[in-house]
């Protein structure tokens, strides 16, 4: 069944929305839009190194994406500006990122591939790795779930309750690094943000607890994943960007649908 | 300096030559400060005398640039801040609210609902609550890791002049029953004084702290908050506190 492209890439697809969907509610949540951006927008640059460098490309993206979040994180507990700050490290690292893949010599480097994703041509060993980190995510996520919460919620409570909040921080600092390294390949640089994000907010209209939120973050970017595979066949559209319009739209029907229920409880 | 001799107890929570750096500024300096097992102990001081920073100082939240701050190990703190902004994104039921970060089982919540006067709100979402529900909500929090400590932030800043006295009323009952310490900085003087074994009166130090009726009396005290008599003083908080009536803590 592996042998099959598209199996492999129903399946990659999955897997990515399984991790991506808990940790994109901590990203809402936290209010880190920006942040899962910058980080996203950093693993350009770790192609470039792990190309140049003939590193393994999982590695570079991982290496550069910590280090983007890290740097992120440090400056956050400075004092500076975060919108600004943000806006300045994730563009910059892009441009950075585009820049050094352009000085690689004797490498025809498919740039749309990185930015957008292409996760048709996902490989066995792909899934290997993005069953790997996957994995590590929703383990580290389960591991610390109430310690997280509580941190996201007040880190005052928790720092009275015997939590860290740094180290709350970090571990969602590492698990958006290996999101991001392992998405790369499927929704691309530049939309890796809208999967954690677009399915979490969308499982915000329907869910009454965290919990039921990040359980239903993880069914509709399944759906998104399933949807726009679909959409991408049918129509040959680009599979990342289809995969994110689905999402859309299911965002867009759940927002709907709550509203009017709203109203009808009012009327 | 007017002070209360000392108990032979060992305290529970206690600071030693205290200060602490806000950026580049001292915010609190000298400040030793300790709290008896069952004591109530109250922190008055104008705005910008440094009596969150105190309070975070004693949860570990910032740490001190000079002197330290010694915890009786194992020492249970149940916090109640002064508020808590729930982020709309994130669906939040009451019963699992309490349930952060040690789960509870559904008759404790239902048990500890009803000590604090909210008896029919586990289910509601913390974002539908009133600002007084959400206060004894908070408190009702705190209360489940049996505390030895309660501490308290300007825990009734969003309540009116009845809210504020029944939620005292509560805190006092509370402690009588559990027999934990409270320590809170408040700016309703006169009702949080009435409750209080000691009051610490803060401005950046400690200007002065004892009983109630010697601080009131004292004339750093006096040189910090004026020569209002108790009546007066409380009528002038009333004016004030009608800019917040007690409404629903949507954020």
């Amino acid at each position: 069944m592996l042998d099959d492209f598209l199996m492999r890439a129903l399946i990659a697809g999955l897997m990515v929305a399984l991790a991506a969907g808990p940790l994109g509610c901590f990203v809402v949540w936290r209010r880190m839009a920006y942040f899962g951006d910058a980080t996203a927008h950093a693993a350009i640059l770790g192609v470039a190194l792990a190309l140049g460098f003939a590193l393994n490309l999982y590695v570079g993206i991982i290496l550069v994406a910590l280090a983007m979040a890290m740097t992120v994180a440090a400056l956050a507990g400075r004092g500076w500006a975060m919108d600004t700050t943000l806006g300045v490290l994730a563009h910059s690292a892009l441009a950075c990122g585009l820049v050094a893949v352009s000085y690689l010599p004797g490498v025809r480097v498919d740039l749309t591939s990185y930015l957008f994703g292409d996760i048709l041509a996902v490989t066995r060993a792909d899934l290997a790795v993005i069953a790997l980190g996957a994995g590590a995510v929703l383990a580290l996520l389960a591991w610390r779930w109430r310690a997280l919460l509580t941190a996201t919620l007040s880190e005052d409570l928790a720092h009275a309750a015997g939590i860290n909040p740094a180290r709350e921080r970090l571990v969602l600092t590492v698990a958006l690094a290996i999101v991001v390294a392992v998405s790369l390949k499927i929704v691309g640089a530049l939309l890796i943000a809208a999967m954690l994000i677009i399915p979490a907010a969308a499982a915000r209209n329907v869910a009454r607890t965290p919990e039921a939120m990040a359980v239903g973050a993880i069914a509709l970017g399944a759906l998104s994943v399933w949807g726009g595979l679909q959409l991408s066949l049918l129509q040959d559209t680009p599979s990342g960007p289809s995969i994110v319009v689905v999402a859309a739209g299911l965002f867009l029907a759940t927002t709907l649908g709550r509203v009017a229920l709203q109203k009808r409880s009012t009327r | 300096m007017p002070r209360l001799p000392r108990g032979k107890r060992m305290s529970l929570i206690a600071t030693e030559h205290l200060a602490v750096r806000l950026g580049g500024r001292e915010v609190l300096h000298h400040i030793d400060l300790s709290v008896a097992p069952g004591e109530i102990v109250t922190i008055v001081g104008p705005n910008g005398s440094g009596k969150s920073t105190l309070l975070r100082a004693l949860l570990g939240v910032v740490a001190p640039s000079k002197g330290r701050v010694t915890r009786q190990p194992g020492l249970r703190i149940g916090y109640v801040p002064q508020k808590l902004h729930i982020d709309p994104t994130m669906p939040l039921p009451v019963a699992r609210f309490l349930s952060l970060p040690d789960r509870q089982s559904n008759a404790r919540i239902g048990e500890v609902l009803a000590r604090v006067g909210v008896p029919d709100v586990a289910g509601q979402d913390m974002t539908t609550l009133s600002g007084g529900q959400f206060q004894r909500v908070l408190l009702a929090r705190a209360l489940l890791s049996h505390p030895d400590i309660l501490i308290l932030d300007e825990a009734t800043a969003g309540l009116d002049q009845p809210g504020t006295a029944a939620f005292y009323r509560l805190i006092e009952d509370v402690r009588r029953e559990l027999g934990c310490a409270v320590l809170s900085v408040s700016h309703d003087l006169h009702v949080v004084m009435s409750a209080s074994d000691r009051v610490i009166c803060l401005n950046g130090h400690i200007c002065c702290s004892g009983a109630p009726h010697v601080v009131r009396a004292a004339p750093e005290y006096r040189a910090l908050f004026g020569y209002g008599t108790g009546g007066a003083l409380a009528l002038y908080q009333h004016e004030h506190d009608h800019e917040h009536e007690d409404h629903a803590h949507a954020g």
